[in-house]
């Protein structure tokens, strides 16, 4: 690993380490989800009722660990930052895990020759 | 910009997992063959990131968030095909692990932040950067493609939830999944790209391709002679 690559591995660290900004600043600024992106609770204030595909479809998924934490929307504030971060360093060992897996089948094959 | 499940009927989610899935297997093929062994190291890097910049809501005051996504750098970096795959790893993972998009909507949120916006940024930085290779051009042509990349990823979102209601209703003649019109949801999703988040992610895309530039030239594909 080059020097270079070694301080963009850092920076992605401290990426992780300070992504609760990712939380906190929507919150200071009283901003709420991503367009098109509400829970079925919200819709049914938004327009009165869920629509009937959305809402069989919604909950066909539970991912184990919803919008990057696991004490949900309730847990403090603390709490909430540091599953936030949890997450992000937790994403980064996955996707290193997933490239690993394309690496492994894909070049090793050029590798061989094939 | 990652649809949920239920916003998107089968009648969309299911083609535009099969245009992703044909983009995946070429873009694997292409990764077989053409990505340099400079560039392997920085495969695992450009998802990594990729997962991680999306993480940072940027709130639009008493609004909505949005966030950048890293299609355009990772593109300009190691080629649009190589940011498929790098960009969709993470997309895929925040879907199953993090509930971050739907698992229906895979092929779309792929289609649009992992397939187009890639490309779109890739042919705005080669179109408007030329052959420079340092300046203000280069500079403008980066922050240029992050941002048209990612506006036009988000107007896209917004016609796929926009054609909703007029593919499918209810019997009483509600819509069955995401609610809104084009009319409405195409701008909400153009506009808010359009003043804020397409800038995050045209300043992401300029200042990396400064620091590359500067410590690691040879690797930047769009930067390669043609």
């Amino acid at each position: 690993m080059t020097k270079f690559q070694k301080k963009l591995w850092i920076g992605i660290g401290i990426m992780a380490l300070i992504s609760p900004i990712g939380l906190i600043l929507p919150e200071k600024f009283k901003a709420g989800d991503a367009w098109g992106e509400w829970g079925t609770d919200n819709i049914k204030e938004m327009l009165g009722y869920v629509p009937k595909g959305l809402e069989r479809l919604s909950s066909l998924w539970s991912a184990p660990l919803p919008d990057y934490g696991f004490g949900g929307e309730n847990a403090a504030p603390a709490a909430q930052y540091g599953a936030y971060i949890v997450s992000g360093i937790l994403g980064i060992a996955l996707v290193w895990l997933a490239v690993l897996l394309v690496k492994k089948t894909v070049l090793k094959q050029r590798e061989n020759g094939q | 910009m990652h649809i949920p499940d239920g916003y998107l009927g089968p009648q969309t989610y299911v083609p535009l997992y099969g245009v992703s899935i044909g983009f995946w297997a070429v873009a694997l093929k292409k990764i077989k063959k053409e990505l340099s062994a400079k560039q392997v190291p920085y495969l695992s890097m450009a998802a990594a990131f990729s997962f991680l910049i999306m993480m940072f809501n940027v709130p639009i005051p008493g609004g909505t968030t949005g966030h950048a996504v890293g299609g355009a750098i990772i593109a300009i970096l190691l080629g649009p095909w190589t940011a498929v795959i790098a960009v969709s790893v993470a997309l895929i993972i925040q879907a199953i692990v993090f509930g971050d998009g739907g698992i229906t909507a895979i092929g779309a949120n792929c289609f649009n932040m992992a397939i187009v916006l890639p490309f779109v940024s890739y042919w705005v930085f080669k179109l408007i950067n030329g052959e420079s290779r340092n300046g203000a051009r280069m500079y403008s042509a980066a922050f240029l493609s992050g941002y048209i990349g990612l506006v036009v990823a988000a107007t896209l979102t917004g016609i796929e939830f926009g054609i909703q209601p007029m593919i499918a209703t209810a019997a009483d003649g509600t819509p069955l999944y995401a609610p809104y019109p084009l009319a409405i949801a195409v701008p909400a999703m153009a506009v808010e790209h359009l003043i804020l988040f397409g800038l995050v992610e045209g300043m992401v895309t300029a200042l990396l391709v400064k620091s590359f530039v500067k410590n690691d030239a040879e690797t930047v594909f769009a930067l390669r002679e043609a």
